[in-house]
């Protein structure tokens, strides 16, 4: 029992970050009918945002104090964070929490790397087929990776958790059982919380608003709503704005969980497309159950209990999913019909 | 049927390939390209992207998937060293059969599916081999160490026929001539030269024409009466089986296989480079699967010093500015070279080098008064 609520909280978090990306490509392929293959590189690109905050909050002022000797005989150099100068206690508090911080700069810097993507590249593929639509955000996604990778370089950087989120926690004893049984991080859980809001927000703004309203008009009829006089692609752009902002937030707050590199992106769009793919294409309940689904399948099948029975099955488990669910359910999980048919 | 039965203006152009390609080192010499390492690789990779160019310009069914290909194939003929024989011949056999075993097995699966369906069912089983051949099949695969020769391997062909190779690891050789610098070359150009022949033959046959019209239209031919599956993988199959040989050729030039080679963004290559060269032609993917790996060599060799060189023509400031902003795409930025191409071609010429070529010559037709400008090679754009 113990372990298994281990594994289910062990896929949690990944599934978190699945269900994130999925619901971003499964918004911009319902609403703009567009393959995003750079959608991995968006999150990425929002875990670089909190890169760049820490790197940032850690640019330090140095001063050279004449009358302290380092070993060398040079004077001793003082640094102290600009951060800390200028805002006292609480830049130091900024500092340690330069994680969740980095969520207030990620917002608006990804809703303008997707407005700008839209604009730029992805509205003069709409008409165009999908396997051009794949190559060219393909492309997109090499660019982005490359540039970020000339920026920050090929390793991957340690971002850490806030000290109060980065202990573990007894979740075992939270719900009532044995303490000291199910021990788990505290920030994977904290991860899973932001994850499901993050879900929850893009859900309630769809149903609610009457802008929400409008997108998922145009997602069922956009040709109807185009004709109702409503200027369907200025709100598309902001849709796709929103699925970056969407990516980039998982992105953020994975960095503690997984240290960034340049590569991540791709690593992650792969088993995104696949989540989209067996939730099942332009379902958004079924990319986001896809993705916890998936997650926590994958935490199961590296037990070593199972792999002991099926030894490698750890590593292929998505793909054979996804392989078993395109073949007995075409749509997928939740797909919807006429999307994608032909 | 005669096996030569072709057009006037095939038969041209196949006389012209054979030449360019068999003077390869002499017309790439100016070029820097004229080695056989290089020469090597764009014949390989020639081959590779003919035989996807089967599959995707004909059928038009892109598959993300076909580096497992190259991969098993690559495997197999290490294997077939290491067990019968350090002569090619079985090697590239073996492979191009289990290249085209497997393709048969996973296009019969993902053909069943069409689109961006197909794309991520291939795409889900390179990754399945990928990640296979780095952890549970480490004993058949070596990991990620990669599969490599040994001096205890039994080879008991060799044996049989009394070769001893004594105590170092000895290069793959054709009945006694080691299959590395020109030989090497020359035996992978023969086989270029025989897929390209093949693929025509396929361009040219009702078969191809069947594979065009399920490209332009599956479901008027399901309407006809007539099931395309079984002709959509016989061209999944063949393609897999020339990315098989391609990956049994890069194993007889350099006897290793790693893993890394089935990976996806090895099948985003050779997507590329038939996009590249023109996606549904007959040339196209052999000029991009050249042009790629001529830059890649090119470009990632370049450092900041030959930058500096190139640009000494500018004054010093200037100089020091256009060398540090072309670094970015030279060298380890030669991905980001990559990467804007690829945009750039997908944007600006879907048909890839094949169409721009054409698009230049009805100018210069037009020009010069309108002459006949049909070229002597299919040079129709991918719809």
């Amino acid at each position: 029992m113990d372990a298994i609520l281990l594994q289910i909280l062990n896929g949690l978090d990944k599934g978190g970050a699945y269900a994130l990306i999925a619901l971003g490509l499964t918004i911009i392929f319902g609403t703009l009918g567009v393959v995003n293959f750079a959608h991995g590189a968006l999150f990425m690109l929002g875990a670089f945002c909190a890169v760049s905050v820490k790197a940032i909050f850690g640019l330090n002022k140095i001063t050279l104090d004449p009358t302290q000797l380092t070993a060398w005989g040079t004077p001793l150099e003082i640094r102290q964070p600009y951060v800390e100068i200028w805002f006292g206690d609480f830049g130091r508090l900024m500092m340690e929490y330069s994680v969740p911080v980095s969520i207030l700069v990620a917002i608006p810097v990804m809703l303008l790397v997707g407005i700008i993507m839209e604009r730029g590249l992805i509205r003069y593929f709409y008409k165009r087929p999908h396997a051009e639509q794949i190559l060219v955000t393909f492309g997109l996604a090499i660019v982005l990776q490359e540039i970020v990778k000339s920026i920050f370089g090929a390793n991957p950087i340690p971002q850490p958790a806030p000290d109060t989120m980065s202990g573990m926690l007894d979740f075992g004893a939270v719900i009532g059982m044995d303490a000291g049984n199910v021990v788990y991080p505290a920030w994977r859980l904290f991860y899973f919380i932001f994850s499901l809001s993050v879900i929850g927000m893009v859900f309630a703004f769809l149903r609610f608003t009457t802008f929400g309203m409008v997108v998922r008009a145009g997602m069922a009829d956009r040709e109807t709503v185009g004709l109702l006089g409503i200027d369907i692609d200025k709100k598309f752009t902001i849709v796709f704005g929103i699925a970056a902002v969407v990516a980039g937030l998982a992105g953020v707050m994975y960095t503690p969980i997984l240290s960034p590199d340049y590569h991540m992106g791709m690593d992650f769009l792969v088993l995104s497309f696949v989540v989209v793919v067996v939730g099942g294409m332009g379902s958004l309940p079924g990319a986001v159950a896809a993705g916890f689904l998936l997650g926590i399948l994958q935490s199961f099948a590296s037990m070593n209990e199972v792999k002991n029975i099926l030894p490698g099955i750890d590593q292929i488990i998505i793909y054979l999913i996804a392989v078993v669910i395109l073949l007995v359910r075409p749509r997928g999980l939740m797909g919807r019909k006429g999307v994608m048919e032909n | 049927m005669n096996i030569l039965s072709l057009s006037r203006s095939d038969l041209i152009t196949l006389i012209c390939f054979i030449i360019a390609v068999l003077s390869g080192p002499v017309i790439l010499e100016p070029f820097g390209a004229g080695y056989p390492d290089l020469l090597q690789k764009f014949a390989i990779f020639g081959i590779f992207a003919i035989g996807f160019n089967i599959l995707f310009g004909l059928t038009g069914y892109l598959s993300f998937g076909h580096a497992a290909f190259l991969g098993v194939g690559s495997y197999t003929a290490v294997w077939t060293f290491k067990l019968l024989s350090m002569n090619p011949i079985p090697a590239i056999i073996f492979a191009t059969l289990v290249g085209g075993a497997f393709s048969v097995i996973i296009g019969y699966i993902s053909l069943r599916r069409s689109g961006i369906y197909f794309s991520i069912l291939t795409l889900a089983f390179a990754q399945m081999s990928y990640n296979l051949a780095y952890s549970v099949l480490t004993p058949i695969t070596n990991g990620e160490t990669g599969l490599q020769l040994a001096q205890s391997d039994p080879r008991a062909l060799d044996v049989a026929f009394g070769r001893d190779y004594g105590a170092v690891l000895p290069p793959s050789d054709l009945f006694g001539i080691e299959m590395t610098g020109y030989p090497g070359f020359y035996f992978c150009a023969t086989l270029l030269i025989i897929c390209f022949f093949i693929s025509m033959r396929i361009f040219r046959s009702p078969f191809g024409m069947m594979l065009r019209a399920v490209k332009s239209n599956q479901n008027r031919m399901n309407y006809t009466g007539l099931n395309t599956r079984p002709y959509a993988l016989a061209a999944f199959v063949i393609s897999g089986m020339f990315a098989g040989l391609a990956g049994g050729l890069l194993a007889v030039t350099d006897p290793l296989a790693g893993a890394e080679r089935m990976q996806w963004t090895a099948s985003g290559e050779v997507v590329l480079m038939t996009i590249l060269g023109g996606s549904g032609t007959l040339l196209g993917p052999v000029i991009g699967a050249g042009a790629i790996k001529y830059f890649e060599n090119i470009f990632s060799a370049f450092n900041e010093t030959i930058l500096l060189n190139a640009y000494s023509f500018l004054p010093e400031s200037l100089q020091h500015m256009m060398a540090s902003v072309s670094s970015l795409f030279v060298g380890e930025g030669w991905h980001l070279t990559l990467g804007a191409l690829f945009m750039l071609i997908v944007i600006f010429l879907p048909g890839g080098l094949m169409e721009g070529f054409r698009r230049i010559k009805g100018m210069i037709g037009r020009i010069g008064g309108g002459g006949d400008v049909s070229s002597k090679s299919e040079t129709a754009p991918a719809e």
